[in-house]
């Protein structure tokens, strides 16, 4: 009885909603993600139930996410955007919405509250570092390293990275100060606390070069995120640090003899945008999408095709096996307790202020 | 008689209009049918090519976005002094508010304030805390503003926020150039920046260098295999074609891959010489994420651009050049030297050209295979176009490598002469 | 015919054979001697082998089989920048980046000749061809005859005593042609060198040489001073090769001694000379010289042979009438006829009777 209620319920929602698209929505989408298995975790999650609720509708994709800042921009001086949907990690986000190249929402007019009524700005909570920015997951950026090259002894703490001593052999770091540069500090004794107050100085960006330079004939810089699993796999570094999806891949799936280090992980946000100057329908379409995309169930759907948390708080208790897999996915979760005990707050505002400016730096430095 | 032939007049054709006139008529009507012919590919170039290089080197002075979306404040400025060490007036700080307001309304505070932050790191967020509080902002009995804004933001207090704004009001900007050779503007004009911030010359003297050094491993490399090319049985010769432009038929990514996996440290190369025991196992070569990498991935990636027109040059030179050294008593050694090639020059001017000009641009083998010390100077502009978005600053980059580029060219020109260039 | 080399000749080719693939031989057993002075024409159709003796008497290709000898030392292995020849290109081969003075001393400079020798020897090779004024052009600034002059001018420059020439006035007009042939012969016996000279020009090999050896098919066809050439043609491809020539086809039907007789294939009955048929019975083409033919009773000599001919074609050339006539069947005869002043000119359709001397009519290989 009740199933059919539902079944009846869903039905005509589809049918008011199928009526509103007829009028006023365009019927197809240009979606644009990372590609790879993040990209198919979105596809099965939330993209193909759409599709099947609506299959008036097709959907592009285009693989441009790592480019999209750039892109877009350029679409937007030529007045011609043909994306309808962005996905982009935060700080890019940011930037979007600094330039005035994405649209602000008002998260809780445009997105489903959580099941129990919690309205979703409440229920991201401050995941919403940008008013242009939908958060889907929480992912980090961690170390992982070779069990079988690291020694008798496993890494416990990000500063064992910096320790050469106890750990020989070659790491790989991301080609950006981006979260080297604190822990970096971290390891050289400054509080956790005190982290972006140092670095705000010449004396704290110089004291996080030179940790950096007590490892840096012994690091091999990554600037694409599967470049570390590789290198790892090819023994041509024992620990490297790299997006935390890629390692439950590298470790899940192909069974590589790799450990993660979750210690002073560093937590980022990946979302969507919605790019300025959408006509109406267009518009239309993808905030229907959107709102559907976001809601609790779907965030939590996503998690069982890949390790990145749900943004929202009432998608975790939702998480469960991996699709293909059945392993649990909680424990490869960043965002697990027993994973995230010892973390490291990424800053945006302080970012967004100081990035071109320790980006010279950090490459000055790099080529010394 | 005398006033039809004597009269220096105008000589006149067969309708009477002057001869001068008829046959500028008929050229002109020549020129316009030429020029309509060739028009596609005169619009193709103008559209495709100059353009985008005007647009480029249009941006990389361009900086209408500070006196057009701080129109007041600009102008109020104008009269304050930077080295006084003193807030400018109430006056500025009121048509700041003025300013934010209206910008805030249209939502492009941020964009100014990104422009900003590139010379002044927090400027970014001063406008945007500042532009979400100013949309409320009553203009009429809001004031005094010089309170309010420090309120919002601190950094209104800073002597150093007001220079930025007023350094960077004039229309056009030297800001990028100046960037772009390691420079900025100080409270004394323009100065060197700190050492330890120096990147874009040392980059770009890498660049020019490394790209010497690949060109010159292409010259030494190519040479024998243009030879064979032109000398070998054309069947033979097919073969070897086929081979040289294989690398073409694979993508870029591919091949630079395949260079990871030849030279890394646990890779094919240094495998193979721990087996058979000319290096030691502890002591693998680094020959990957450095210039050497750089220069053997790009040289093998660039290798076809010289060896063709090499080969299209050696194809056109007849053996009896050679034969009639040799008849005439010159060695084999003197033959090559002194008669043959002398002839192929041209080729390897071409080849060096295009090889020189490919390896200065590139960005991507270096990306990958460079490490820290073989990244040549496109890797920031590629970074400030899609990362940054410093869009002013990677625009001052390519025209100084423009610039550099048609330096060369000149030099070139000066010393082996640009008609010595033969394509093909 | 040559079959035997004379070993005391300046050059000498025995029983030289050479392959390119080991399967066909493009030059077969070929014997050659060539006096010291004397100016040997080598004349051929193309691919006839005659190129590939020069290049291998220049040391650009190795023998397969055989000896060449120089001056009467094999020079098989020894390489062409030693051999000392002096060699004149086809396209002149004149090296582009250089001045004509530098091609000049190109030869010089690498026997390490001293700067003022070099350049009086220069100066006086430049002299020699007319071309004094020009040491300082690139060869790209000068016409096709100074161009050969110069080449003509580097390969004798070093005082060598034999010069290969390769086709070397194919890319000229006619009429520069024809004064640089003079100027060779004269330069080359002036200097009294020998000279080695591949053409395919029948004029060029009769007005210049002393000896002629005609190539066909890898082989020499025949070795002759001009004028034997053109009158005593040992065979029908010498006939056929050197200057126009008419021929009837028939079968012998008796030889004594010097002379023969022909049956026609249309029937007609001939007098010839036999010069390699050797039985009756033997296939035969019988050569006729156009200039030999006699169509005025008048001029016929005694014992002239008489046929029956048709005019079909009577052109003038000026010096000359040439007439196309049908002479047994044969619809391509022609006869030329000095522009004497009593001399007729025929009609076509005019019936007309043609003789010549048994002499001039030479009985040859089918």
């Amino acid at each position: 009885m009740k199933l059919v209620k539902t079944l009846l319920a869903s039905s005509a929602l589809t049918v008011t909603a199928g009526a509103v698209s007829a009028q006023d929505m365009a019927n197809e989408m240009t979606l644009v993600s990372w590609g790879g298995a993040y990209q198919a975790s979105q596809v099965k999650a939330y993209v193909e139930p759409y599709l099947e609720m609506y299959p008036e509708v097709s959907v592009t994709w285009d693989e441009s996410s790592a480019e999209a800042v750039a892109k877009l921009r350029a679409m937007n001086e030529a007045g011609n955007v043909t994306w309808d949907l962005v996905d982009a990690v935060a700080s890019d986000a940011m930037r979007l919405c600094d330039e005035g190249l994405a649209i602000e929402l008002e998260h809780d007019e445009v997105l489903e509250p959580a099941p129990d009524g919690t309205p979703a700005s409440e229920d991201f909570g401050d995941l919403l570092v940008s008013d242009c920015f939908v958060p889907q997951i929480v992912y980090s950026t961690t170390f992982g390293y070779r069990t079988d090259l690291i020694g008798d002894e496993a890494p416990t703490s990000v500063c064992d990275v910096f320790d050469l001593e106890k750990f020989p052999g070659k790491r790989a770091l991301q080609k950006r100060p981006i979260d080297n540069m604190e822990w970096a500090l971290y390891c050289d004794g400054v509080e956790k606390d005190a982290i972006y107050d140092t670095l705000g100085t010449d004396e704290g960006v110089n004291q996080a070069l030179d940790k950096l330079a007590t490892i840096k004939d012994q690091v091999v810089w990554w600037t694409a995120g599967a470049e570390t699993p590789q290198l790892l796999a090819d023994g041509e570094v024992v620990m490297g640090s790299t997006y935390n999806g890629r390692l439950f891949s590298a470790i899940a799936e192909q069974d590589q003899p790799i450990e993660m280090l979750w210690d002073m992980q560093s937590f980022d946000l990946d979302g969507w945008v919605v790019p300025a100057g959408l006509p109406e329908d267009r518009k239309a379409r993808v905030m229907h999408f959107l709102k559907f995309a976001t809601d609790t169930q779907r965030l939590a759907d996503q998690a069982k095709f890949i390790s990145y948390g749900p943004a929202r708080k009432s998608s975790a208790p939702l998480v469960g096996q991996h699709a293909e897999l059945g392993i649990e996915m909680a424990p490869h979760m960043p965002t697990d307790p027993a994973n995230s005990g010892n973390v490291h707050i990424y800053d945006y505002e302080w970012w967004a202020d100081n990035r071109d400016d320790l980006n010279a730096k950090f490459e000055a430095w790099l080529a010394r | 008689m005398s006033d039809m032939t004597d009269t220096g007049g105008p000589v006149l054709a067969a309708d009477g209009t002057p001869l001068k006139r008829s046959l500028r008529k008929a050229l002109r009507r020549q020129k316009m049918r030429a020029l309509l012919l060739i028009a596609p590919l005169l619009i193709f170039v103008l559209v495709s090519f100059i353009m985008p290089i005007g647009d480029m080197l249009y941006r990389s002075v361009e900086n209408k976005i500070v006196s057009q979306t701080l129109p007041r404040s600009t102008q109020a400025l104008s009269s304050w002094d930077a080295d006084s060490g003193e807030l400018p007036s109430e006056a500025v700080f009121a048509a700041m508010a003025a300013d934010l307001k209206e910008a805030a309304e249209q939502k492009i505070h941020t964009r100014v304030g990104s422009r900003l932050n590139y010379e002044n790191p927090g400027m970014s967020s001063v406008f945007r805390t500042s532009g979400r509080k100013a949309k409320k902002f009553d203009l009429e009995n809001g004031g005094p503003w010089k309170e309010q804004l420090i309120e919002i933001n601190e950094d209104w207090a800073d002597t150093d926020v007001w220079r930025t704004i007023k350094t960077y009001s004039p229309p056009v900007t030297a800001g990028y150039f100046l960037n772009a050779v390691d420079m900025r503007v100080g409270p004394d004009g323009a100065e060197m920046r700190p050492e330890r911030e120096r990147i874009y010359m040392n980059l770009l003297k890498r660049t020019l260098w490394m790209s010497l050094l690949i060109t010159f491993s292409c010259i030494v490399l190519a040479y024998p295999v243009a030879w064979l090319l032109a000398n070998l049985p054309t069947r033979k010769a097919n073969l070897l074609m086929i081979l040289v432009l294989l690398p073409f038929w694979t993508s870029l990514l591919v091949r630079t891959s395949a260079w990871k996996i030849l030279l890394q440290q646990q890779g094919v190369i240094n495998d193979v010489l721990v087996w058979i025991g000319l290096v030691d196992d502890n002591a693998r070569l680094i020959i990957i994420n450095n210039q050497f990498g750089t220069i053997v991935a790009m040289t093998h990636i660039l290798l076809p651009f010289m060896i063709l027109p090499m080969y299209s040059v050696m194809q056109t030179i007849p053996p009896s050049y050679v034969r009639a050294a040799k008849s005439l008593g010159a060695t084999d050694w003197t033959a090559f030297w002194r008669v043959y090639f002398p002839q192929t020059i041209p080729g390897i001017g071409a080849g060096s050209i295009l090889v020189f000009i490919l390896a200065i641009g590139y960005y991507i083998t270096p990306a990958l295979v460079g490490g820290t010390k073989g990244t040549f100077i496109s890797n920031q502009i590629a970074f400030h176009i899609s990362t940054s978005l410093n869009w002013g600053l990677a625009s001052a980059l390519g025209a100084i490598l423009l610039a550099v580029v048609l330096v060369l060219y000149w030099a070139y020109d000066k010393i082996v002469g640009i008609d010595n260039v033969k394509l093909g | 015919m040559a079959d035997t080399a004379s070993s005391d000749g300046f050059v000498v080719f025995d029983r030289v054979q050479k392959s390119y693939d080991g399967e066909t031989l493009v030059v077969k057993d070929l014997n050659l001697s060539v006096a010291r002075g004397e100016f040997l024409t080598m004349l051929g159709p193309s691919g006839s082998g005659k190129t590939t003796c020069l290049m291998m008497l220049a040391g650009f290709e190795t023998a397969t089989h055989g000896d060449i000898l120089l001056g009467g030392q094999p020079i098989n292995n020894i390489p062409p920048h030693k051999r000392g020849i002096g060699m004149v290109f086809q396209n002149y081969a004149l090296f582009p980046h250089m001045t004509v003075a530098e091609n000049l001393a190109f030869p010089l400079e690498v026997r390490k000749m001293g700067k003022s020798e070099r350049e009086a020897k220069v100066k006086r090779a430049l002299d020699m061809v007319q071309m004094g004024d020009f040491g300082g052009r690139r060869p790209a600034q000068l016409s096709g005859g100074q161009q050969q002059r110069i080449a003509l001018s580097r390969a004798l420059v070093f005082e060598p005593e034999l010069v290969l020439m390769d086709e070397p006035l194919g890319a000229l007009d006619k009429q520069l042609r024809e004064r640089m042939q003079f100027e060779i012969t004269r330069l080359a016996h002036e200097l009294g060198i020998t000279t080695v000279y591949v053409t395919h020009d029948q004029t060029e090999a009769l007005t210049m040489s002393d000896n002629v050896a005609v190539f066909d098919d890898g082989r020499i066809q025949q070795l002759a001073p001009p004028d034997q050439l053109y009158e005593k043609p040992e065979n029908s491809f010498v006939a056929q090769f050197i200057g126009e020539n008419n021929t009837l086809e028939g079968v012998v039907t008796e030889i004594s001694g010097d002379t023969c007789i022909v049956k026609l294939d249309d029937g007609e009955i001939l007098d010839a000379t036999p010069i390699n048929v050797s039985k009756v019975g033997d296939r035969t083409q019988v050569s006729i010289r156009p200039e030999r033919v006699e169509y005025n009773k008048d001029r016929l000599q005694e014992g002239a042979h008489t046929l029956k001919a048709e005019v079909l074609e009577f052109i003038y050339m000026g010096d000359i009438f040439r007439t196309r006539l049908r002479v047994a069947g044969n619809d391509e005869f022609v006869i030329k006829t000095r522009n004497a002043p009593d001399q007729d000119r025929l009609m076509p359709g005019q019936q007309i009777e043609i003789g010549w001397l048994p002499s001039d009519c030479r009985a040859l290989d089918a």
